[in-house]
């Protein structure tokens, strides 16, 4: 017999009370898993944003277009390193519930700008450059739909017509671009510029937005300043801002999704502390007398108060683990699911380590009381209660 | 008496309670020698404080006032922890209600004691087997409490007792709760273990029959000792 065993055996003394407080942790922690792995994906875009990655958009509003003559003097400016341009193509495949999120851009410096974001292969890369028709197609979105390499892919867009009358894009399959971090959105297709310029119906030589990165972060402001100042009073007037704010600021359209899963998860685990707090308290309340024993076999405090606290951490691990381990099953199949809705959704190592801090916060803190009681248990007066 | 032989001295120990103002008086200026391989009956009326006297002797509970020697070494001075440390070492308790762990095994619960030992796996095996063997109870080793009668567990309890091997056996009421012959059985070990192993026993008892497997019996009344003979 040892410590552990001798905890194990309290702990189960009561096999239904276990059973219940272990299923009540393990609910808190697959609650607190599955949300936490929510608002992380949902709010990537601002923790993932590049720090010297500017966004330029149309200062009315970020859908309204601005002119392709905005690309080159862009570049000019002092402090830009570089500049790639998009279009929300408003894509969807062969019918319009299929929805796809589109974008037609400046195929090199769009793969330059998201180099640290995108994993491209070489081939891949030179052949989305050299194909005028190709199409770069994310791995998750690769995956979802089962499209492969040389695949033909017809691309229809509720914004857009052709010249010639027709809404379908034919773009071929030219390349898979994984994501370097488990975050990152890889549910797109970027196509060229180019091939949609020329052949849509309308908005010739208009460009979505812009995207840019400074020589540093330190001159971010200056660079901003200094583009809208250039296109102040022109029919297209811009605003500038860091990738950061731009993500929060489109996040946030949704409403306050940190704030929703703290409280839901602040909630979760106020009931849990006071369950299982109480049931601890309970559980040692009866025992006093099984203690006073100990202690007059010789147990020293230091060590009553190490059983009971291995009990609480115990349990908590014994409910926290598995709710954990059942909350990563549980966002694997919501990844499938919301994939179009929030793309990068996973069970990352900082929630798993985050949930055991929690398990053990949770351990010691509905532990501590009663272990302390435990401890400076009078042996005499424990003993006199029969 | 020569100072050699003494296991535990008493000197001038005093012991009060107070609750809420009010002061009760125990014991008074108590002196005690309690020989090594002695086996004393402590027998007296309810609340005169021979529980108290061996919460003394054993080291969960302190005097007031005055020094209790255990082997020469003061030990009514030791903190809480220390304290701990030479009652697993040294003593040996025995309670009227066996306090046995519900969730142990007999083997478990004669076991718990050598938790607190270097002993490894196979030595505490060794040892728990000894204990139990003494008390006639090695076929009950994989037993839970509930599943045996008071006299067993009274076993039970007596090899937890002595199976780290202390000096000095504390047993209150240990037949208190037993009918005549299981409280013969259980005073039967104690005697085996006063004579056999040399244990020195203190043993609090109502029942006189208890007390003649004494070597002699201390009347504890109004916080004095006062020996008589009851065989005479
Ligand atoms: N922790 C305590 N606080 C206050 N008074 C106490 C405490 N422990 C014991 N007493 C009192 O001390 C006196 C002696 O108690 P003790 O338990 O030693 O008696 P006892 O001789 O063992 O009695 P019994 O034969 O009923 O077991 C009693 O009056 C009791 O109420
Ligand atoms: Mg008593």
């Amino acid at each position: 017999m040892t410590d552990v065993s001798l905890i194990a055996r309290n702990l189960f003394r009561k096999k239904l009370r276990a059973a219940l407080m272990i299923v009540s942790i393990m609910t808190a922690f697959l609650i607190f898993g599955v949300l936490v792995a929510f608002e992380h994906a949902f709010n990537a875009g601002e923790d993932l944003a590049a720090a010297d990655r500017l966004m330029v958009v149309n200062k009315i509003n970020f859908t309204q277009p601005l002119p392709y003559a905005y690309y080159e003097r862009v570049k000019a400016v002092e402090g830009v390193r570089q500049v790639s341009h998009a279009n929300w193509f408003g894509g969807y495949y062969q019918e319009p519930k299929n929805f796809l999120i589109v974008l037609a851009v400046e195929p090199e410096s769009y793969l330059k700008i998201y180099d640290r974001e995108l994993d491209v292969p070489d081939d891949a890369r030179r052949a989305f450059l050299s194909e005028r028709t190709g199409a770069l197609v994310g791995e998750a979105l690769a995956q979802d739909k089962g499209w492969k390499v040389g695949d033909r892919l017809p691309v229809s867009s509720t914004i857009y017509s052709q010249k010639n009358g027709g809404h379908v894009w034919e773009m071929t399959v030219v390349g898979i671009a994984k994501p370097a971090k488990p975050h990152i959105d890889s549910n797109f297709i970027v196509f060229h510029y180019d091939y949609f310029n020329e052949t849509r119906s309308f908005g010739k030589d208009m460009i979505g937005w812009l995207v840019l990165t400074t020589t540093s972060p330190a001159v971010n402001d200056k660079v901003a300043k200094t583009v809208d100042a250039m296109f102040a009073n022109s029919t297209a007037e811009t605003a500038t801002d860091t990738e950061k704010a731009f993500n929060k600021a489109f996040a946030a359209q949704f409403g306050n999704i940190a704030l929703i899963v703290k409280l839901v998860v602040g909630a979760a685990f106020v009931t849990i502390l006071m369950i299982v707090g109480n049931t601890m308290a309970m559980a040692v309340r009866e025992r006093v007398r099984e203690i006073a024993v100990l202690k007059t076999l010789g147990f020293p405090p230091a060590r009553i108060l190490r059983l009971i606290l291995g009990e609480s951490l115990l349990l908590a691990l014994l409910g926290g683990l598995p709710g954990i381990g059942l909350a990563a099953l549980a966002v694997a199949a919501l990844r499938e699911k919301l994939l179009n809705f929030i793309p990068g959704m996973v069970m990352t190592p900082d929630i798993a380590v985050l949930a055991v801090v929690l398990m053990l916060g949770l351990g010691l803190v509905t532990g501590i009381i009663p272990a302390f009681s435990a401890m400076r248990l009078n042996i005499a007066s424990a003993l006199g209660r029969s | 008496m020569t100072s050699d032989d003494v296991l535990v001295r008493l000197t001038a120990v005093d012991k009060r309670f107070t609750k809420s103002k009010e002061t009760i008086t125990i014991f008074e200026k108590l002196d005690l020698a309690i020989a090594s391989g002695d086996f004393i009956a402590v027998m007296g009326p309810s609340g005169s404080g021979k529980t108290t006297l061996l919460n003394l002797l054993g080291g969960i509970d302190r005097p007031s006032a005055g020094e209790i020697r255990f082997a020469g070494e003061r030990i009514d001075g030791l903190p809480e922890s220390r304290l701990a440390h030479w009652r697993a070492g040294h003593i040996g308790f025995i309670f009227q209600f066996y306090n046995l762990m519900p969730m142990l095994t007999a083997a478990q619960n004669v076991e718990l004691p050598l938790l607190l030992t270097s002993l490894g796996g196979k030595d505490r095996r060794r040892r728990v087997e000894a204990a139990l063997a003494v008390v006639n109870l090695a076929d009950r080793a994989r037993h839970y409490p509930r599943e045996m009668s008071g006299g067993q567990q009274q076993r039970v309890a007596i090899a937890r007792a002595v199976v780290a091997d202390p000096g000095l056996l504390l047993c209150d009421e240990p037949t208190g709760d037993l009918d005549r012959s299981n409280a013969d059985e259980i005073l039967e070990v104690l005697r085996l273990l006063n004579r056999e192993m040399g244990k020195t026993i203190v043993m609090v008892t109502h029942d006189p029959a208890a007390a003649k497997y004494a070597k002699r019996t201390l009347h504890l009344d109004k916080g004095r000792f006062s020996e008589r003979d009851l065989a005479a």
